[in-house]
């Protein structure tokens, strides 16, 4: 006769030293635990709304500037400096951690239209309505810098004059190559007074222009007849083009998906484009009820964030239609330029009013030094909620965003509109033959033709 | 979970999918799924620390004549501690109950002796005398709390024996049960009547009157939280506190029920009624799986590991299932215990984790080792027996966090996030309909009249009667698309004069 029960030595199961862990043990027979979608479902409620009652997305906003702030630069080799530049002329450096100037670069005549840094970050280059572009050399930030509150001014390393108010301007990402947009699409050297080469195509002035991170030889702009090209610099000539029904005002590439570039068009919308096939556009992320202003992905390349001319800043999934996140304040007026900051964290938006704002990319995160258990508990409520995030109790907190009222209202009249073109449009197909009424998509829709 | 699993993956497998993004996000899912269930696996096989308690007889000695001082002899010391009688013939048959690690104990004997025991130190924390009948004890979420059921209210006590609150609302309560997972006291009074009181805030949440007269049977299924009364009449109802008719009732027994027992895993109940028959239902199909003749349980209990304990009078008898598989139950004799001729056993208990039965009767309490009835690996954060202070406290916000509510009590717990079946039937479009009324029209056409005698089967009344029964087959498919038009334009000539403004007046129409 064998017999055995159960018994446990209370060593086995407790601690030895107080400095010592506690001794955990898991079983996960689903017997032990009853009631468990239930439990799970409770877990996703109370983290929805812990998620809303955490959610302080503005950290603090840069004062300096007495023009609305027209366009933005990061550098890519240190994170905690922006630069920004005004319609009055006036550049500056910022030190986003004590939202303070670190310096400025004055000389500008009139509005700042274009900034762009090298990418080794030595070189910013500015382009401007008074036909002139200027290179300037980036201080060092050393340790002495940034107690010092003195705001240098910093005399430009080149300044060239030009035939033609400028737009935009970028530099190509491994190369000495810079391009500005304005009666033509122009390729700089930096050593170079006069454009290395140019491109033209009809008559109208290029609007913006953006360099492919992947190929250095590759840049999209776009034009104010409407159009989107791609070009090549090895080539003569434009690589690809389509014309569509309303401006685009801003082109950014993904960093990640090289080949795929999202156009901030006039009609509210943002067109994701592969570069490769741009008969279609492979989506459309409608939320904004204004003209797009500017465009900036963020360098995982899964979200973009969008400034628009409505008041706010919408941060878009990659693949998504619509909006995960809206910012808005009172004293925001018009968005002109969004910037992601390089390490994802953080939203950077230059207004009208003067001011450059910061906010937190994700609003209810959790900034400083994290512990790994708090880690594991924000990972595990944002699966759960996720898991759960379709129905409807968690879906209506989730969804939840308070709106402008001008945008609320603004959304209603759209969705109405919208209804009402959709309801006509299937009373028209259900009175005709059926087949002889097509609609097109709508990623095909504002498309007006491919020219090569 | 496994058969939505199979669902999932037929899904997959049909092609039936177009929406390109829903397939690829199903089939990351599917991977997923299947990575966790391996690593469970693998924990289950490598990571747990102990293992169940046996007892095996060789050639052709029975289990059930194994006596406990047998067991006693070949178990290791720290389990034979477990083997007692604490003898307290003043104080009435006592009822008990543990806390869900098993490490506690609270005793409350008929006559007022209430007393709160640690069980691993054999150590008395509190006993006090309430000097009045006390029918039923119960712990709330942890030791710290237990609620008693006295001779007029019940009342709940804190761990130092003070009293923390008088529960008027219910009236003399018999028995009482806590829900874990919702924080809910549910009580059975001497008229019937099934009350809910949530715990944290103290509000009732339900007060259902059953209807079906006094009853002190009262048991709660762990697996969904609902509340199973036994009646005299035989019949076992299920209730929710959402609703005021019962969700089940089944007819049990032919007399009275005396008891109700739920195995863990929700799918099988005991119960036993005074014509001694003790009966095991399954309760996915409500059908009554077993049907053991002999002995009249007054009391039963199901152990973690599935062990039925049934009591009478002073004696215990335990069946196990002897069939491996889940699907199939036969349960059959493991062990027999009887206690002193005198001591009349009030309630049986197993205590969770450990291969102990805990016996209640009207000479004190018993307690004694049944191999192979505990739960060997614990999970520590669900119920740990060796917790300290601090964790005790931290898990009692864990549980206050993920209280669920009341709504959530349902015989099907697995409902909860998945989706509804749509209710309306679509209509049916309108090639359908024109098919259905043609075979209406064929089948009424074809059928053949009665022939009629002495002058009644005149031709034109056979095709008169004939025409009609074609026209009641077409009136019962209304025209399609011309109800509307009609009727708006009948509406707007007979308002004519009463509705329309004097200045439209000549647009009405005149007929």
């Amino acid at each position: 006769m064998k017999i055995k029960t159960l018994s446990r030595s209370v060593d086995e199961y407790t601690r030895e030293r107080s400095q010592d862990l506690q001794r955990v043990f898991h079983n996960f027979d689903p017997s032990l635990r009853p009631m468990e979608k239930a439990v799970e479902y409770k877990r996703a409620l109370t983290a929805a709304k812990l998620e809303k009652i955490f959610a302080r997305p503005f950290v603090g906003a840069m004062d300096g500037h007495r023009d609305g702030v027209s366009c933005m630069a990061k550098n890519p080799n240190y994170l905690k400096g922006i630069f920004s530049a005004s319609m009055d002329g006036d550049i500056r450096l910022w030190d986003i951690s004590s939202r303070r100037t670190v310096c400025q670069f004055p000389g500008h005549q009139g509005a700042v239209r274009g900034l762009t840094v090298s990418t080794d970050g030595n070189v910013l280059v500015s382009c401007g309505t008074d036909c002139t572009v200027r290179l300037w050399k980036v201080p060092r930030p050393t340790l002495e810098d940034s107690s010092v509150s003195s705001e240098n001014f910093i005399e430009p390393a080149a300044e060239y004059v030009w035939k033609n108010a400028f737009w935009a301007v970028d530099h190509q990402f491994e190369g000495d190559l810079f391009a500005t947009a304005g009666a033509q699409l122009e390729i700089w050297n930096h050593n170079r007074a006069s454009p290395v080469q140019s491109f033209q195509w009809g008559t109208d002035s290029v609007i913006s222009v953006r360099f492919n991170p992947g190929e250095p030889d590759i840049l999209a702009t776009s034009a104010s007849d409407r159009s989107i090209t791609i070009y090549d610099l090895r080539m003569s000539s434009a690589a690809r083009r389509i014309i569509m029904m309303t401006k685009t005002n801003s082109i950014a590439w993904n960093p990640m998906e090289p080949m795929n570039l999202t156009a901030a068009n006039e009609d509210g919308s943002c067109y994701s484009f592969d570069g490769r096939k741009m008969d279609e556009a492979k989506c459309v992320h409608k939320d904004h009820v204004s003209a797009v202003m500017d465009i900036d992905f963020s360098p995982t390349g899964r979200e973009f964030v969008t400034g628009s001319y409505d008041r706010s800043v919408r941060i878009f999934p990659y693949n998504g239609g619509h909006s995960r996140e809206i910012y808005h304040t009172k004293r925001m007026q018009r968005v002109f330029c969004v910037k992601y900051s390089c390490d994802a964290t953080y939203v950077l938006s230059g207004s009208d009013d003067t001011n450059l704002r910061l906010w937190k990319a994700k609003a209810s995160e959790q900034l400083g030094v994290i512990l790994p258990r708090e880690q594991k508990k924000h990972e595990y409520n944002e699966a759960v909620k996720n898991r759960y995030k379709h129905l409807p109790e968690v879906k209506r907190i989730v969804r939840h965003r308070h709106l402008p009222k001008p945008i609320y209202k603004a959304l209603g009249i759209i969705r109405t509109v919208n209804d009402s073109k959709r309801r006509k449009e299937d009373r028209r197909r259900a009175h005709s033959a059926p087949g002889t009424i097509v609609t097109k998509p709508l990623r095909q829709r504002r498309i007006i033709k491919e020219v090569e | 979970m496994l058969s939505w699993r199979l669902k999932l993956r037929n899904i997959l497998e049909e092609k039936t999918l177009k929406d390109k993004k829903l397939k690829t996000q199903l089939a990351s899912r599917e991977k997923l799924y299947g990575k966790s269930a391996k690593t469970a696996a693998k924990i289950e096989k490598w990571l747990l620390p102990a293992e169940a308690g046996y007892l095996e007889t060789d050639g052709l000695e029975k289990t059930w004549r194994v006596k406990q001082t047998d067991i006693a002899n070949e178990v290791d010391l720290l389990s034979s501690r477990n083997q007692y009688d604490i003898v307290l013939p003043d104080f009435g048959p006592y009822k008990l109950d543990f806390t869900a690690s098993g490490r506690h104990m609270i005793a409350g004997g008929r006559k007022g002796h209430l007393a709160l025991v640690d069980m691993m130190s054999m150590n008395l924390i509190k006993e006090i005398q309430v000097k009045e009948t006390v029918r039923d004890v119960a712990f709330l979420h942890n030791e710290q709390f237990f609620a008693a059921a006295q001779k007029k209210y019940a009342y709940i006590y804190g761990r130092d024996g003070t009293e923390l609150h008088c529960l008027k609302e219910r009236g003399p309560v018999a028995r009482l049960r806590f829900l874990k997972n919702h924080f809910l006291l549910a009580s059975v009074n001497k008229s019937g009547q099934l009350h809910y009181q949530d715990v944290t805030y103290g509000g009732m949440v339900a007060s259902i009157r059953t209807g079906k007269g006094r009853t002190d049977v009262m048991e709660v299924n762990p697996y969904n939280g609902v509340v199973a009364l036994g009646h005299s009449g035989g019949t076992v109802t299920m209730w929710k506190p959402t609703s005021q008719a019962p969700l089940v009732q089944m007819q049990c027994h032919p007399g009275p029920v005396s008891s109700v027992a739920f195995h863990p895993n929700g799918h099988l109940m005991a119960t036993s009624g005074k014509e001694r028959k003790l009966k095991i239902w399954d309760l996915r199909k409500f059908e009554e799986i077993q049907t053991i003749h002999g002995f009249h349980a007054k009391t039963l209990s199901f152990s973690q590991k599935g062990l039925l304990a049934a009591g009478t009078g002073s004696f215990v008898q335990i069946l196990g299932d002897s069939s491996g598989s889940s699907s199939s139950h036969n349960y059959s004799r493991y062990m027999n215990h009887s206690m002193v001729k005198g001591y009349q056993i009030e309630k049986l208990m197993f205590r969770p984790y450990e291969d102990v039965i805990g016996i209640g009767h009207s000479m004190g309490w018993s307690s004694i080792l049944i191999p192979g009835s505990g739960e060997p690996n614990f999970d520590s954060w669900v119920a740990n027996p060796f917790e300290t202070s601090k964790q005790r406290r931290e898990k009692e916000v864990h549980l206050l966090l993920d209280k669920l509510p009341p709504e959530t009590i349902m015989l099907d717990p697995s409902k909860i996030g998945a989706m509804k079946p749509s209710r309306r039937k679509e209509k049916p479009s309108r090639g359908e309909i024109e098919a259905e009324k043609e075979v209406a029209i064929e089948a009424a056409k074809s059928t053949e009249l009665k022939k009629k005698t002495k002058g009644r089967n005149k031709p034109s009344k056979r095709t008169k009667k004939k025409k009609e029964m074609v026209e009641n087959a077409k009136r019962t498919f209304p025209e399609q698309g011309h109800n509307n038009t009609a009727s708006k334009k009948r509406r707007i000539g007979e308002d004519a004069a009463a509705e329309l403004p004097a200045s439209l007046k000549r647009f009405a129409r005149k007929n």
